[in-house]
């Protein structure tokens, strides 16, 4: 295999808030590859938008990438990299689609011009070609009449052609990489479908790779070639889309997939998974899931378990892998009830 | 234009499971807001939010309201409780007519009608402790004192979920699940009948959610609850009502049991809605199909059939924006309006007359098969 597009090693980013350390990424590696789509779902808390804000060196105090961590860019340590440099790649070699467009565009300039903003920041051509290729790329993601869109207010837009616009920000430069955090949680489900499509579409005719971060098993499964399932801040399973999906081996990728309600089936009863994350100050030793996890034993409470290669690609953090005939005997979980957060 | 509003009165005979007398019976409900322009607040116009909305629920049913946002979903829950007060129509609960209540009447009725709201943080009120919170209903409907209603608390508590020692804390110290579970408490405390769930889920995790979800469903066994179950999720439905209702722009555009409507749905715009909501399974190739642009403003809505200008349906035609089409009964108890869709009431001689080229035809685009292509609909009706 070629060099990935971005590697990121053993990324650990704390927050030192008063009396508590929050470990909101523990210890989290991954790669993207020229042109993949990588999905990373999660809870919220599990630390996925933390992991996306810190490759993009977005994270405030007091919050911290820890020493150790890594993050390769194209051959570049993004987390040493100094301030100006960092401008440089983001916005142009990485870009970023965020959840909620209304809160990430300025309502008081056209969108035409914030489009166009991003061109001029990182410096190439005048401001005419600038403002032309911003309607270029309007054009690019469906905006009917681009042109006279590119002359309108954010409120002028609804919520589908928001994201359009941020999609249409996130292309100007032709960036490497798109994070796309929750791009379609706001959005009805119609217009989630004409979003996920457009972003699929633009990545087979582009060639970028995408990040997709997301809380909804089925934007994964109709978007990403491999997958990271993250918990407490950490990797727990990560494999190719079709195993995760038809092979779950982690005992809460298996508990996610029961929860979730299918379409598909008939009225009846949900498969729960018990209790609630733990807060990021207080992840549980060992094992962070033990807790609501039905099959736990002393094992899992005495020893923090790595990240076992179950399959070639396919790699669990969970000690059934060792001991698999553990699987035979679940139980009831620790906490029926978690108690209040604090 | 002329326009034709067609076979009014229909609308006033739908939609009931079973041979009971309805709980709650909504005839021809509607709502608009107005718009006002100018400092001296001259109307300019109005918005159609609910628009001849007619429904039965019985007693023991859930009867969902699905829909994207701005279709009135929400606007009719709440309606219905006079929370909002409606322009027109009728709502009648137990035989009594909600809509002619003093003060007095609408606050013992409300005794049996609560409502869970979509985001437990900001229907708490934080300087509450959450046992003062859930006790406010008991006092104010003086069903238990003192030393008695410490203890229904402390019930309602454990009911829920919830360890009963929580009684003193306040909203902050909770999870977003456990606000919710706080909020069906509240709302449990006065021993209601009838629930409006307004997303009652949308807020949470999946895990959470199927908490949640599996909660308000025993709930409804042990207590014989009746619930409006209003949702954007189609999943969620699914699991959780009887019957199904699906609004588009402030009209209920299909109405049958929940079975049938996902295994069947008949309304162009339920089939694209379906279709839209993408499949936890990688191996399935998705038959999508994608509409066109945005739901219009519910202050200009479209004239005839609402969903016209984004119709798929292959015998669209003029007639479809010029007829309002009554919800009528297609198969036994599933209602839809289209009168594309075969049988329907208005003839073809009419709509000929209203422009119409294609006669109706039976339109099932397949759900959730795999197909070669992704837009398998022209989106223009075709030519004759």
């Amino acid at each position: 295999m070629t060099q990935p597009l971005l590697s990121v090693e053993n990324l650990k980013t704390y927050f030192y808030t008063g009396s508590a350390i929050a470990r909101s990424v523990d210890g989290v590696s991954f790669t993207i590859g020229e042109g993949e789509t990588l999905g990373i779902v999660g809870e919220s808390g599990c630390g996925k938008s933390v992991t996306a804000l810190s490759i993009l060196r977005l994270i405030q105090q007091p919050g911290r990438i820890e020493a150790g961590s890594s993050i390769i860019f194209e051959g570049e340590n993004l987390v040493t990299l100094d301030d100006s440099s960092m401008r440089r790649i983001r916005g142009n070699r990485i870009s970023m689609i965020f959840q909620e467009p209304m809160s990430a565009l300025n309502p008081v300039f056209t969108v035409g011009d914030q489009v166009a903003e991003v061109a001029r920041v990182h410096g190439s051509g005048s401001r005419g070609d600038a403002w032309n290729r911003a309607v270029e790329m309007l054009a690019l993601t469906g905006i009917p009449a681009p042109g006279d869109r590119a002359k309108q207010y954010p409120h002028q837009l609804s919520g589908g052609m928001r994201q359009r616009v941020l999609i249409a920000m996130a292309l100007m430069m032709s960036p490497a990489l798109i994070i796309a955090d929750e791009p379609t949680t706001a959005l009805d489900v119609t217009i989630q479908a004409q979003i996920l499509d457009l972003l699929t579409d633009l990545q087979r005719r582009l060639g970028t790779s995408i990040l997709m971060i997301t809380h909804d098993l089925g934007v994964i499964a109709e978007t990403a070639a491999r997958v990271v399932v993250m918990y407490a801040g950490e990797v727990v399973e990560q494999a190719h889309v079709r195993p995760l999906f038809a092979d779950a081996h982690h005992p809460y990728t298996e508990g996610l997939m029961n929860a979730m309600p299918h379409i598909g089936a008939a009225r009846q009863r949900l498969n729960v998974i018990p209790g609630t994350v733990p807060p990021p100050t207080a992840w549980p030793a060992g094992c962070r899931f033990r807790d609501r996890c039905s099959y736990a034993w002393e094992r899992c409470e005495q020893e923090h378990p790595p990240l076992y290669e179950i399959a070639p690609g396919h790699t669990s953090r969970c000690h059934l892998a060792v001991e698999p005939e553990r699987r035979e005997h679940p139980h009831l979980p620790l906490v029926e009830n978690a108690g209040a957060t604090r | 234009m002329e326009s034709v509003r067609a076979l009014e009165g229909t609308a006033s005979n739908p939609p009931l499971a079973g041979d009971s007398a309805p709980l709650l019976s909504v005839r021809n409900l509607r709502k608009t807001f107005p718009i006002t322009k100018g400092i001296f607040g001259r109307k300019a116009g109005e918005v159609r939010a609910v628009h001849e909305v007619s429904f039965d629920i019985a007693s023991g049913e859930t009867l969902s309201l699905v829909g994207e946002s701005g279709c009135g979903k929400t606007t009719t829950g709440r309606a219905i409780l006079r929370l909002i007060e409606p322009t027109a129509g009728e709502i009648r609960f137990d035989g009594k007519d909600v809509r002619a209540m003093g003060p007095a009447e609408l606050r013992a009725i409300r005794r049996e009608m609560q409502i869970i709201f979509q985001d437990p943080v900001s229907s708490l009120n934080p300087r509450m402790t959450i046992g003062a919170a859930i006790r406010e209903g008991i006092t104010i409907h003086k069903l238990f004192e003192g030393s008695a209603a410490d203890t229904r608390v402390r019930q309602l508590l454990e009911e829920v979920g919830l360890r009963a020692e929580y009684v003193t804390r306040y909203p902050h110290e909770f999870s977003g699940g456990q606000r919710q579970r706080i909020g069906i408490a509240r709302a449990l405390a006065v021993e209601p009948r009838f629930i409006v769930c307004d997303e009652p889920v949308s807020a949470l995790d999946v895990s959470v959610q199927a908490q949640v979800i599996n909660l308000l469903r025993d709930l409804q066994r042990d207590h014989d609850l009746t619930y409006l179950f209003i949702a954007h999720d189609l999943s969620v439905v699914r699991h959780m009502s009887d019957r199904v209702a699906v609004m588009y722009l402030g009209k209920i555009v299909e109405l049958s049991a929940a079975e049938d409507l996902y295994r069947e749905p008949l309304m162009p715009y339920t089939q694209a809605l379906l279709s839209a909501v993408p499949v936890a399974d990688p191996t399935v190739e998705k038959k999508r199909i994608l509409l066109e642009g945005d739901v219009p403003s519910p202050a200009s809505p479209p004239s005839g059939c609402v969903f016209h200008p984004r119709c798929h349906h292959p015998a669209r035609d003029a007639a479809c924006s010029v007829i309002d089409p009554p919800l009528e009964e297609k198969a036994p108890g599933h209602y839809a309006a289209c009168i594309k869709q075969p049988p329907t009431q208005i003839t073809w001689d009419e709509q000929a007359r209203a422009g119409g080229v294609n006669p109706p035809e039976r339109y099932l685009p397949v759900i959730g098969q795999p197909s070669r292509t992704r837009n398998p609909v022209p989106p223009n009706g075709r030519q004759p």
